[in-house]
């Protein structure tokens, strides 16, 4: 069936990405903030056309993208997150900048894309929305064109980025031959049934695979480019990468290893728990060092990744029932990480508007000069360690809880252990801002209202998430029991 | 209802504070004096409506808050005896150390907030009725007393502030473990439902384990001997009103928490380590008391003297009985209120002589004859003068525990004898002796909110040393109801 009208928030997202230039073109000398507000608003509208998506039954367009409530979780954040993203941009790139069309235009593609990634239900489609994203961020991250870090951050991704490619192309291609097809079911049901003969050929495209969505989300040892991308990357840009790209591997990850992956688990799920295993250690010790805000925030995040791997795992281990509450607390979690990062980078942004300086004694005394900023961004921190109170307290104790199988109690205890190991270096950044006295000369200075107010909520929404995670998790697992419903070979497990 | 205004009301005093304009930072104290008195007000409120001849808990809120696949939660706040008597000694010095706190001049707002939250947490933690609720509130305090000893205080106070943080953290996350298995072991996080279990809950780890985790993580707090060496760095580096909150309410989390959870929901386990924990009890105190004489700074050596204080409390619980519950639970209020008072007084010398060296100092009764009375009186409290609440705790524990552990018992009495070396000695060198000129031009205490502070726990220091009933009858019932699950 083509049913071309599942995909209207895509269409508000294609089509304001098209007219923003079209409306840089009439108009050169409209303040490039306006553009940013103008971008805002219409992800608001893309928020609203993918909400109305919710709840209706799943609808397959030609049997290779699915709108059922995981679609629209992920539309919804993706939404939310370009939302965030544009207004952190709006002063920094007015600053910077004489032409910010084609900036908020591919922010808008790449958030189509990770809405698609989500929707994907075959594995070329898959390829391609994962494309669409990867290429919007490759131009993002190397906007500043005269910026040489900015250069080689782009580079970097770029060249890393094609090489994570052709190694997941190999790894479809490979699954294709095994297969002789693409479709997520199809997929599925022929896992189920292969003779134990193309074992080898089924843990390489496994491998690679997992290789090339591993570079995507960033985990250990495929994440070399994300602390030179964060830190190259214009400031809000770093913000997207860390929360977009994240979210949108993950989605693709999860349809992927539940509706197609799921009755060959033990070619995979070992491979998953040491990656896990290892980007969960590397990330946060590599953490320790760091000095620099974004890089330390980059690291960090590879520590976060490795958390979210660790449900990833439980899918291959447990039965149906497990894995739906494996995947409900990993999208709890996904989310709210995605809150407390961007509320970190709200309050980081206007920070850094003002100083201009990204490392972490940059940040000394901020508890002096702007009490407010430096209370957000202590929250966020507090809530990536998993302090009480904040979201990742809950969420990091629900998503564990549903991983802890028996196979898998080494890796929780592992992410437990270095959970308490990351609170140390949040720490240290807490301690430049309160402890220290600001530099000579620095005064109080006031925060723009839009990023006063985008922090505040966000702020507000990692202590809600934490004290009340009720109406996310209800959320959450609504899309997540869509991933569960509609799998024509429910946990069939292959016959050893 | 009132619980809950009760418990969040300083929260929301913190977040008032939070939202004052920076030209009225002096505002800020007046906003904490009138949050805490109206805690205080509303948790007497509370005291004189309990029904003492009830059972359970009473005032008891219980709504829906997570119900996330295991995880079954409540959001559930109620007070018994025990609890409640806790409450009221939070919310008296919560009030007293947001008094003696009218002497900080430097990031007014910033300050009164932390103390604010820290008294949502204290709260928190002696009225919670779900066990994930109880560690919520439980972890809360951790980031305002590291901003409090980290900020305002003197001395190492960074390293004090982190030092106490990660102690914290190691004990809390043995708490959690600990916790955690025994809920799923019971199918449940209701603290009611966990001390009313008629058989065992099949847990992953042996229950024993569990009682050894979630002792661990009461006894860093309490703190027992040897989990407790950060006590005396952070009391010596904390501002005044923090050694107060810190030795008056929050080591009486980790009293509160071995006897509801330690005995109150593994009786069997408490049953078979009673011993060690007497032993661990005799530990603290002597070795607290030996080492308490050594010390050569105030703040140090009171924080020494907890410990041993702590001991008693300890021994109290180990014999198992409601005599011994009762003592040690007597022990936590009387604690609370006496070296709350010590510290006052000496943080209100040392606000004048800006040293807490005790070889430098000497003669005061001279200088500042109020301040040198009040000290004194908390002294004499301190090391068990009848007729204050001290000497009522003591002697009660040591009457509980004598039929079980007589040795034990004799050794305590020993580290009596040694507080009252320690503390007569500190007088000595500090009060009386000959004057020291150099400190003539200081003045003795003289703000309204000085007097008014050590007036009022003197006070309640002799209330309950006289009149032992108004909070024995109180917390009896409570506690009976945990001792009447103990095995024989």
């Amino acid at each position: 069936m083509r049913d071309y009208s599942l995909f209207v928030p895509e269409y508000i997202a294609a089509g304001a990405a098209i007219a923003i230039v079209a409306i840089e073109l009439i108009w050169p000398r409209l303040r490039k903030d306006v553009l940013a507000y103008l971008m805002a608003a219409v992800s608001l509208g893309w928020l609203a056309a993918s909400l109305a998506y919710l709840g209706r039954d799943p609808k397959e367009f030609m049997g290779v993208l699915v709108v059922d409530d995981f679609t629209t979780y992920f539309r919804a954040l993706a939404a939310g997150i370009v939302f965030v993203t544009c207004l952190l941009s709006a002063q920094y790139l007015r600053r910077r900048t004489r032409e910010a069309s084609e900036y908020y235009g591919l922010l808008l593609t790449a958030g189509a894309g990770m809405s698609l990634m989500a929707a994907a239900r075959e594995l070329l489609t898959a390829y391609l929305a994962l494309e669409l994203l990867s290429f919007s961020l490759y131009i993002l991250v190397g906007f500043f064109r005269r910026d040489l870090k900015s250069n080689e951050a782009s580079l970097k991704y770029v060249l890393l980025g094609g090489f994570a490619s052709a190694m997941l192309l190999y790894g479809i291609s490979l699954l294709y031959g095994l297969t002789g097809n693409t479709t997520y079911d199809a997929v599925a049901e022929a896992l189920a049934n292969r003779s134990g003969d193309t074992d080898v050929a089924a843990i390489a495209a496994f491998v690679l695979i997992i290789a090339g969505l591993g570079f995507k989300v960033s985990a250990v040892p495929f994440h070399t480019w994300a602390p030179d991308a964060y830190t190259g990357a214009p400031v809000p840009i770093t913000a997207f990468l860390s929360t977009a790209s994240k979210a949108a591997g993950f989605a693709l990850i999860l349809r992927l290893f539940t509706n197609a992956f799921h009755t060959d688990p033990e070619e995979w799920r070992w491979l998953v728990a040491v990656v896990a295993a290892l980007t969960i250690v590397f990330g946060n010790l590599v953490a320790i060092q760091q000095t620099n805000f974004r890089r330390l925030i980059a690291y960090s995040s590879i520590g976060q990744v490795g958390y979210m791997l660790v449900p990833v795992a439980a899918l291959g281990y447990g039965d149906g029932e497990i894995a739906h509450a494996a995947t409900a607390a990993l999208l709890l979690h996904l989310t709210g990480y995605i809150i407390s990062t961007l509320a970190a980078f709200s309050a980081f942004q206007a920070a850094y508007d003002r100083t201009g300086d990204d490392t972490i004694p940059g940040l000394r005394g901020l508890a002096e000069t702007q009490p407010f900023l430096a209370m957000v961004i202590t929250i966020s921190l507090f809530s990536f360690a998993g302090l009480p109170v904040f979201a990742g307290f809950a969420t990091k104790l629900f998503m564990f809880q549903a991983s802890a199988l028996p196979e898998l109690m080494w890796l929780v205890g592992i992410a437990v252990a270095a959970s308490f190991v990351s609170l140390y270096y949040y720490l240290m950044v807490m301690r430049q801002m309160y402890l220290f006295d600001p530099p000579e000369g620095a005064s109080r200075f006031r925060v723009t209202p839009a990023l006063w107010a985008a922090a505040a909520a966000l702020m507000l929404g990692t202590i809600f998430v934490g004290a009340y995670p009720q109406p996310l998790f209800d959320a959450a697992d609504g899309a997540a029991s869509a991933l569960f419903q509609e799998g024509a070979a429910p946990h069939q497990v292959r016959e050893r | 209802m009132e619980l809950t205004v009760l418990v969040f009301l300083p929260a929301a005093a913190a977040v008032a504070i939070g939202l004052l304009p920076s030209s009225r930072e002096r505002w800020a104290r007046y906003v904490a004096l009138g949050a805490s008195l109206a805690t205080l007000a509303l948790s007497l409120w509370l005291f004189a409506r309990f029904d003492r001849n009830a059972e359970g808990f009473q005032f008891v809120v219980d709504e829906r808050w997570i119900d996330v696949g295991a995880f079954d939660l409540r959001y559930a706040l109620g007070v018994d005896g025990l609890s409640l008597a806790l409450v009221v000694l939070t919310t008296v010095l919560t009030t007293a150390a947001v008094l003696v706190s009218f002497s900080i001049d430097h990031r007014e707002r910033l300050y009164y907030a932390c103390l604010m939250v820290l008294a949502t947490s204290v709260l928190g933690v002696f009225t919670a009725l779900d066990a994930l609720l109880f560690f919520l509130f439980w972890e809360l305090e951790l980031a305002p007393m590291y901003l409090l000893i980290a900020i305002w205080g003197s001395g190492r106070r960074e390293y004090s502030a982190t030092k106490f943080v990660l102690y914290t953290i190691a004990g809390s996350a043995f708490m959690l473990l600990g916790i955690l298995v025994l809920a799923f072991g019971a199918e449940t996080f209701d603290i009611r439902a966990l001390t009313a279990l008629t058989e065992e809950p099949d847990t992953i780890v042996p229950l024993r384990w569990v009682f050894l985790f979630l002792l661990i993580g009461f006894a860093v707090k309490l703190p027992v001997v040897p989990l407790h060496t950060w006590l005396p760095d952070a009391h010596s580096d904390a501002p005044t009103a923090v050694s107060v909150m810190l030795a008056g309410v929050l080591l009486k989390m980790g009293g509160y928490g071995i006897i509801r959870f330690c005995m109150g929901m593994l009786p069997e386990q408490a049953h078979d380590y009673a011993v060690w924990l007497a032993a661990l009890a005799v530990v603290s105190i002597l070795y607290g008391a030996f080492v308490t004489l050594r010390q050569t700074d105030m703040k140090r050596l009171i924080a020494y003297s907890s410990v041993s204080h702590m001991g008693v409390v300890l021994l109290g619980v180990s014999a198992l009985g409601t005599t011994g519950l009762l003592g040690a639970s007597y022990q936590m209020l009387a604690h609370g209120l006496i070296t709350g008072m010590l510290f006052v007084m000496v943080g209100l010398m040392y606000d004048r002589t800006h040293t807490r060296e005790i070889a430098r100092l000497g003669g005061l009764a001279r200088q500042m004859p109020l301040i040198a009375t009040g000290l004194v009186f908390a002294g004499m409290a301190s090391l068990g003068l009848p007729a204050l609440a001290g000497f009522i705790a003591e002697v009660t524990v040591f009457l509980g525990t004598f039929q079980r552990y007589e040795a034990a018992v004799l050794a305590a009495i020993f580290g009596v004898v040694l507080s009252a070396g320690y503390i007569l000695w500190l007088l000595q060198r500090v009060v009386f002796g000959p004057v020291r000129h150099e400190w003539d031009a200081l003045t003795d205490q003289r703000h309204w909110w000085e007097h008014a502070v050590t007036a009022g726990l003197a006070a309640a220091i002799i209330l309950l040393g006289v009149y032992p009933s108004l909070l024995m009858d109180l917390m009896e019932p409570a506690l009976a109801a945990i001792v009447e699950r103990l095995p024989a």
